[in-house]
């Protein structure tokens, strides 16, 4: 069977699924082929789940300190399986969702593994084969294994968790994110390798949850993409909560015994300690999935486990595109949603310009919140910039203090000669609503000026954006 | 040279006020921002700033004084170095070029929007305006950014604030900046752009300064810093009652007239050469040439040459004779053309088209006076191709059919001259001692001074008198 598209993507993750529906809305005849779930790790294994059980953990906190705030909860407790399962039926609905809003497009499921044969040559279109997956039953409706022709193909398949040499997860005491969010109990104790987001998260969760958790990070700072400021503040609460942070520390050696692991761990300064705890969750990152679709078949260039893109998602080999995790960092779906569109658009013929990688926030929910843009303060002036840096603390904001937030910083870096806004960082409850605010202004070019005209309602937590911009200028009113 | 300062207006409309009291006396150093002095109006007291260092020489109307009409000279200031009996003395000329002085001092100028409105009456009267009044064009430091210079047009330019910031920052002229943003919104890496291709600087003050070395310098261009804002549409209605005008919007054809034509009075110093050019022996030949045409089947001739044609072929033909004439200024040089482009001014209904003839020197008055018809049938259509009016290195314009006898044209930028063609009319002449009646038509060639000099200008005037006067010339 040989069916034509215009647009054929591989990969139906956020990525790949919204890039389907825009293509859809331009007029292109779209399919989308998936192997294992649509809307992706994200929505099946990253973002969504780990916000749900994130969500238990911190109403399970509030139960824990309802004496703060004047109310008595006796007997707390918790189910896991009721926890897991809450997790993954958020998920579950939003894969349905996935699915109705690409019948709702028009937008073909195709289910198999993908591999590109050929990609569009002259009048030729280019071709893929789509064989069985064993991965996961395809949704109804779905087109099965066959070759699909597409003037243009769009690989958006994502990435996955990255394996250490001699600490490759086993499912059992080593595990992924994947492992990690439907556990069966609660470990009693955990060393979590990695300090990015993922590794915080489930630290923060499983420790809420009591769990000893130990965290190790090969950089001499967690959370090595902040601000050094910010994560500095977070370090301090995570300890102050009970886990244990060992920075410029570096597994060597994980022995495995019948149900716990004993790591081996070098610090900075040349000693090594061991640590055992019931099970290890490996959040070292995550890698492109480049393999076995037939890139480098077509002679597509990659570097570095990406593949290289003009930063409207087009390759080196016409009619074929990437977008998402595979054509680079920082590998968020947000990120791949928008490169999905502008590669579509671009495609399309529509006016397009490369995404500016230094206005996607990031966020990571853990307790407390941490949530940024743009350059850090050490990288702007590692950009030469003169910088002026406003820090507004929770601390003097009504707001904070009456949810009983009392904790956390937002800072701001301004370009001392234009007033730009370089970049914005943020730890403390709900910081990752209140970034956006920031990436707005940034995209629209403000500067101190504008943000400085500008409302912010009272009584809110986004008055510390205010004053953060007030404080980098000398005018601050509430420190 | 001394400094008059004028009895200020505080509004558009205001005629008169009273000089309520002066801050200074005489021989009292004043510096930029001093307060001189207030002035009273029925509705409002304001000050009177200095804008320029000096000493108060003298007053001229005490304080106290009921209804000083505006713009009258109330007191003088004597200039850094300048004698200060002498000032108060002689006072400066009226209508002396105070304003090219002013770009320099302009920028130290502290803000003071509240002048805004005087600026209009200010700024309208020459030489006039020279206390704390025309600084209302520099945006006011610091405050609301957008003050970038705006200078090649005149509606509103959208630009995100960073944009804007950065364009004052380094001098990019924003309405020369092409916006790659939404709706052709300006960002800052437009800017930067257009920073780094360099294309766009906004005037800049020295370009003010020299434009008194020039042979003819325009008053208003340097005193505005070379961004001449003009009039804002609110100060200038003020002056009229509401129910006394209507609005007509502008289109883009109307804003280029405007824009371009402002351009090229303030950066080309034009000067002007007049020649009277009889007509007999051109309109014999006319007569003549018109009379051969061959008809076609309903008698319908090939060509009918107008005496237009043949200005535009001797123009022409002048150009390649003064090869040094035909030529256009380009910033850091000058380019010189083997061929001769003769640009004609075709009236249309709201503004005008000046579609260029190629290589006039070479085509035959047939063929040019074919090409003419056919662009003035386009132009009126609005259906010119861009390619068509752009371009020339001359042009005529001819308003002999309104029975004009001599104007004055504005050379069309980028190129260098202008020849305003008035009525061929029959006049009485001096000829061999006795008078005589002969056809006389009147050419004034508008002149770039940075390209052709008097000498040159008179060269192609008089290459151009010559082939009218003797049009076989034209021929061959």
């Amino acid at each position: 069977m040989s069916d034509t598209y215009d647009v054929l993507i591989i990969g139906a993750g956020p990525g790949g699924y919204v890039t389907a529906i825009r293509a859809a809305q331009l007029g292109f005849k779209t399919a989308v082929v998936d192997r294992e779930h649509l809307g992706g790790i994200c929505l099946n294994w990253g973002c969504i789940p780990t916000k749900a059980l994130l969500r238990s953990a911190e109403i399970y906190h509030y139960f824990q300190h309802a004496g703060d705030y004047g109310l008595t909860a006796e007997k707390v407790g918790f189910d896991t399986a009721a926890i897991v399962k809450r997790s993954r039926g958020v998920s579950g609905r939003l894969n349905g969702g996935v699915g109705m809003l690409l019948k709702k497009n028009k937008v073909d499921v195709i289910w198999g593994e993908a591999a590109v044969d050929s990609a569009a040559q002259g009048n030729q279109p280019g071709q893929v084969t789509v064989t069985e997956t064993k991965r996961a039953e395809a949704p109804k409706g779905a087109k099965g294994a066959g070759t699909y022709k597409a003037k243009h193909i769009i690989v958006a398949t994502g990435a996955r968790p990255r394996a250490i040499p001699g600490i490759e997860p086993d499912k059992n005491l080593i595990w992924t994110y994947y492992e990690a969010m439907v556990p069966e109990t609660m470990p009693k104790s955990l060393l979590v390798m990695g300090s990015g987001a993922i590794g915080i998260e489930f630290a923060s969760f499983y420790r809420t949850m009591g769990a000893e958790v130990t965290v190790v990070e090969l950089l001499p700072q967690i959370l090595p993409v902040e601000d050094a400021e910010i994560a500095g503040l977070a370090r301090k609460r995570f300890e102050k909560q009970g886990i244990k942070i060992l920075t410029g520390a570096k597994v060597t050696k994980v022995e495995k015994g019948a149900d716990s692991v004993t790591a081996t761990i070098e610090g900075g300064d040349g000693k090594t300690q061991q640590i055992t705890a019931e099970k290890l969750i490996s959040a070292v990152g995550v890698v492109g999935n480049i393999e076995n679709i037939g890139l480098e078949k077509l002679g597509v260039k990659i570097d570095r486990g990406i593949v290289v893109t003009d930063g409207l998602g087009r390759t080196n080999v016409p009619g074929l595109y990437a977008i998402g995790d595979v054509a680079g960092p920082p590998m968020l779906a947000h990120k791949a949603e928008h490169e999905g569109v502008i590669c579509i658009e671009t495609i399309k013929g529509l006016h397009t310009h490369p995404m500016d990688k230094a206005k996607i926030p990031g966020c990571t929910y853990c307790q407390p919140q941490i949530a940024s843009v743009g350059l850090t303060e050490a990288k702007a002036k590692e950009q030469g910039f003169a910088v002026k840096v406003g820090r507004f603390p929770f601390a003097g904001n009504g707001k904070a203090i009456a949810l009983g937030e009392p904790d956390g910083l937002i800072k701001t870096v301004f370009d001392a000669k234009t007033g730009q806004l370089l970049g914005a960082h943020m730890v403390g409850a709900e910081v990752t609503e209140l970034i956006q605010g920031y990436v707005v202004a940034m995209n629209l070019e403000s500067t101190e000026e504008e943000l400085m005209h500008t409302v912010f309602p009272h009584p809110t937590l986004s008055e510390m954006m205010h004053e953060s911009v007030l404080d980098a200028y000398g005018k601050v009113i509430h420190t | 040279m001394p400094i008059n300062v004028l009895m200020p207006a505080l509004s558009p409309t205001m005629e008169k006020g009273n000089l309520a009291k002066w801050l200074k006396k005489e021989g009292d150093a004043v510096k930029s921002g001093d307060v001189l002095a207030e002035i009273e109006t029925d509705k409002a007291t304001m000050e009177v700033e200095a804008i320029d260092e000096g000493v108060l020489a003298k007053i001229l109307v005490p304080e106290g004084t009921a209804d000083v009409p505006v713009n009258d000279l109330i007191a003088i200031i004597a200039a850094e170095g300048e004698d200060v009996s002498e000032a108060a003395a002689g006072g400066a000329p009226k209508a002396a070029s105070n304003g090219a002085a002013k770009p320099g001092a302009k920028p130290d100028a502290k803000p003071e929007p509240k002048a805004d409105a005087s600026a209009a009456n200010q700024n309208t009267t020459p030489g006039g305006g020279h206390m704390g009044y025309e600084r209302v064009n520099a945006a006011p430091e610091g405050a609301q950014p957008g003050g970038a210079p705006q200078a090649s047009t005149g509606g509103r330019v959208f630009a995100s604030p960073l944009a804007r910031r950065i364009a004052k920052q380094e001098g990019v002229d924003l309405g020369a900046v092409q916006g790659s943003g939404p709706h052709g919104r300006i960002i800052a890496r437009d800017v930067q752009a257009a920073k780094a291709s360099g294309a766009t600087q906004a005037p800049a003050a020295p370009q003010a300064a020299e434009a008194p070395k020039a042979a003819t310098p325009a008053p208003k261009a340097a005193a505005a810093g070379g961004a001449p804002a003009g009039l804002t549409t609110d100060q200038v209605k003020g002056f009229y009652a509401k129910d006394a005008y209507e609005e007509v919007p502008l289109d883009g054809m109307r804003k280029t007239i405007a824009k371009r034509l402002t351009e090229a009075m303030q950066v080309a110093p034009h000067f002007y050469l007049t020649v009277d050019c009889e007509l007999d022996a051109l309109m014999k030949l006319r007569e003549t040439l018109n009379g051969s045409a061959a008809k076609d089947k309903d008698g319908k001739p090939a060509f009918k040459l107008s005496v237009n044609d043949f200005v535009i072929k001797a123009m022409g033909l002048a150009l390649t004779r003064v090869p040094a004439a035909n030529a256009v200024w380009a910033e850091d040089r000058i380019l010189r053309f083997k061929h001769a482009e003769v640009g004609v001014a075709v009236a249309i209904d709201g503004g005008l088209f000046t579609p260029v003839i190629r290589r006039a020197d070479e085509k035959t008055l047939s063929t040019i006076s074919n090409e003419m018809k056919d662009f003035a049938a386009r132009a009126r259509a609005k259906k010119l191709k861009p390619e068509e009016y752009q371009g020339g290195v001359t042009s005529v314009s001819n308003l002999g059919m309104f029975g004009i006898k001599h104007f004055t044209a504005v050379i069309n930028p980028p190129q260098s001259s202008i020849l305003a063609v008035g009525a061929g009319e029959k006049r009485v002449v001096v000829k061999d001692g006795a008078p005589a009646v002969v056809q006389v038509m009147t050419c004034t060639l508008s002149c770039d001074h940075r390209v052709l000099d008097g000498a040159l200008g008179a060269e192609l005037v008089s290459a151009f008198k010559g082939l009218i006067e003797n049009p076989m010339g034209m021929l061959v």
